[in-house]
């Protein structure tokens, strides 16, 4: 489990370095995942079981990740209060066409494959 | 001083108490989701950043207070966004045959979430930091939070209108699928996890592990294309 918890912060710290080295508009975590994925493709064969476990451990509480930065919103009351309408129309009317125009193309496009 | 404020130094200068709050909190809104039986709509993160949001208003204490030792599970986002290589290459043989194809869906379907999004922020009035807020929010959060500081947005706000997207998703997603009359199984894992992230997939994986593997293949898809391409579009669109 040390070993996987290593790989994950050596891939985000390589990730961290890329992005400020390079000035990648990308987060440095998003550029660890890639290394990740691309290490795992070189390597040919299945990921180590330990690298799955914490993989599977981190993931399966991925909510409980968000809640910090969620609670962060008691700090914007003023602007929801303010800015209500935009948001809720843009999350529920935004979500649900982005999710029709999708579920479209990709049917279309993968048809007969 | 007295005892019971000296208990309550230590406890405003460790990190334990937000630590321990924010996971006795998470475990309340599990259970809150068991008793709604597991409803779309019964988000545990909505309902633990409720309990938390109200319990700081109650008590007066200030969010950057509780941040000081809630940060130590913020943390844990970046190792979890690189840990999204795992499934990734999990599901990687079952979908490489058609993962161009898929691709390109996902990323023209990410881009299409984030304009529509602004489009109606923008032609409601929004305020120029919420519009920025609302780009990423079809994206996962903790990369969501990073294009949403590139691009002058607030990362608190977008980190709520993600799960907010995400639980619109979960909940109403399928029922637009059916009205859409799509029918193919990878089609509709795609469309899930491009607009819906993380929650999207857990709801497309309980219907089917075809639509749950094309589903955490477009979360992660999307992750990417938007961070590369969300700040650079926004910076010569708007700069």
């Amino acid at each position: 489990m040390i070993g996987a918890l290593t790989t994950l912060l050596s891939c985000q710290l390589a990730g961290e370095v890329l992005a400020r080295a390079l000035h990648l508009p990308v987060p440095g975590p998003v550029i660890g995942m890639a290394l990740l994925f691309t290490g795992l493709l070189l390597r040919g064969r299945e990921a180590p079981p330990a690298l799955h476990a914490t993989a599977d451990a981190l993931l399966g509480n991925l909510g409980l990740l968000f809640v910090p930065a969620g609670v962060g919103v008691m700090l914007y009351l003023p602007v929801l209060a303010r800015d209500w309408a935009p948001l809720s129309l843009s999350v529920l009317a935004g979500t649900l066409a982005a999710i029709a125009f999708t579920g479209r193309l990709a049917q279309r496009l993968l048809r007969g494959r | 001083m007295s005892e019971l404020g000296e208990i309550w130094v230590y406890l405003a200068r460790e990190p334990l108490a937000a630590l321990a709050a924010t996971l006795l909190a998470w475990l309340g809104a599990l259970r809150l989701q068991r008793l709604c039986r597991r409803h779309p709509l019964a988000n545990p993160v909505l309902f633990a950043v409720l309990i938390l949001a109200a319990g700081l208003l109650l008590s007066g204490i200030d969010y950057r207070s509780y941040f000081e030792g809630a940060q130590f599970v913020h943390f844990l986002l970046g190792p979890a966004t690189v840990a999204l290589a795992v499934p990734l290459h999990r599901q990687w043989e079952a979908v490489r045959r058609s993962a161009l194809l898929a691709a390109l869906s996902v990323v023209t379907g990410g881009l299409f979430a984030a304009a529509v999004g602004v489009a109606i922020a923008l032609a409601l009035g929004a305020a120029p930091e919420v519009v920025a807020s609302l780009a990423p929010r079809s994206v996962t959060t903790p990369v969501a939070m990073g294009i949403a500081e590139r691009i002058g947005g607030l990362p608190s706000l977008t980190a709520a209108l993600v799960i907010a997207s995400g639980i619109t998703g979960a909940a109403l997603g399928p029922l637009v699928l059916n009205l859409a009359r799509v029918e193919d199984m990878r089609a509709r894992g795609l469309a899930m996890g491009t607009a819906s992230h993380g929650i999207g997939t857990a709801r497309a994986l309980s219907v089917s592990a075809a639509a749950g593997a094309f589903s955490g293949l477009a979360m992660g898809l999307n992750a990417l294309a938007s961070a590369l391409l969300l700040p650079l579009l926004w910076h010569a669109l708007a700069g």
